[in-house]
């Protein structure tokens, strides 16, 4: 399967998301640069975790407007896989490609642990590889990682199954206390309506190795191989 | 022509910047502070035709840009 992860000025989880995809899963993964709006036939795109344009005005507002966003807004809306990551997942929530917004952490304080989410819809591309309310541990490391969207928005998303991953402790409660950065419903990871576009804070791409601490990030990444929307 | 732009986080929505300053505030005992919100100000110079204009240029570049309409209102002021 042929991946395509964006380069925006500023990114930083690029190299790992491709280390992840080539030597991990044996996948054909090239990076692609912000100002190409060719895709290069990629099947399937990353939008990696960083500080792309520095995080100025907010998280993810300026990569938005990149040239290669509007591809990726377009093969999103042909039912294209899209997979933001942290940075990606603000990307993505800017860019109307997902609901919501991802505001300040409710500590003030930029977290860098593990955290362990509950996949809370395991039959789509993202979880598929996952079982139905598995807990996976994976890192996170993020200062604006709260989740927003307003109350009826949520409640359907809830209902239509958009939340895939939610935060939890290490036996899969959900509690104030699991729930790393304040987010509403202790959401750590959304879809679209249409199960094709999916962001989530934690890092899928750095959990792949166990010398790197842990492999689950894997599942979510065997979800995608092969997969459609 | 100059617009002043006020960014501010969207009432309901945790503002825990502002709170945090409240904290501060009220430490240094300052009394008489009810609460404290954290936004944002950014002033634009414009070349447009007429303060209309002017006004109709600002919403577009905060509806579409300077603010999120998710988590912030805004509010601004357009004069030559």
């Amino acid at each position: 399967m042929k991946w395509g992860v964006v380069r925006f000025p500023g990114s930083l989880d690029d190299f790992d998301a491709l280390h992840a995809l080539r030597d991990l899963l044996d996948q054909d993964a090239e990076l692609l640069w912000h100002k190409d709006p060719s895709l290069r036939g990629a099947e399937c795109i990353v939008l990696p975790g960083g500080f792309s344009y520095g995080d100025y005005l907010r998280c993810g507002a300026i990569a938005r407007f990149a040239p290669i966003m509007e591809s990726v807004a377009r093969f999103a809306a042909d039912g294209g896989l899209v997979i933001g990551i942290c940075n990606g997942f603000q990307i993505l929530c800017e860019a109307h490609l997902l609901p919501g917004a991802l505001t300040r952490n409710r500590s003030l304080s930029f977290i860098c642990d593990w955290a362990f989410v509950r996949v809370e819809n395991a039959g789509t591309p993202f979880t598929r590889a996952a079982k139905a309310r598995e807990i996976l541990r994976l890192p996170i490391k993020h200062g604006e990682g709260c989740y927003v969207a307003p109350a009826n928005e949520l409640a359907g998303m809830e209902e239509r199954g958009q939340v895939l991953l939610r935060y939890v402790d290490a036996e899969g409660h959900e509690s104030d206390q699991a729930n790393p950065n304040g987010s509403m419903h202790a959401i750590a990871g959304i879809a679209n309506g249409r199960f094709n576009v999916f962001g989530l804070m934690p890092h899928p791409e750095h959990a792949v190795e166990k010398m790197l601490g842990g492999e689950d990030g894997l599942k979510i990444f065997r979800s995608m191989v092969g997969a459609s929307a | 022509m100059q617009a002043r732009i006020y960014v501010t986080p969207r009432k309901g929505i945790l503002d825990p910047q502002g709170r945090a300053v409240e904290g501060a505030l009220k430490s240094l005992g300052l009394t008489g502070v009810e609460s404290v919100h954290v936004g944002r100000y950014i002033v634009v110079e414009l070349d447009a035709p007429s303060q209309a204009a002017g006004e109709e240029l600002v919403r577009k570049m905060c509806g579409d840009l300077l603010a999120n309409p998710n988590i912030e209102d805004y509010r601004f002021e357009v004069d030559a």
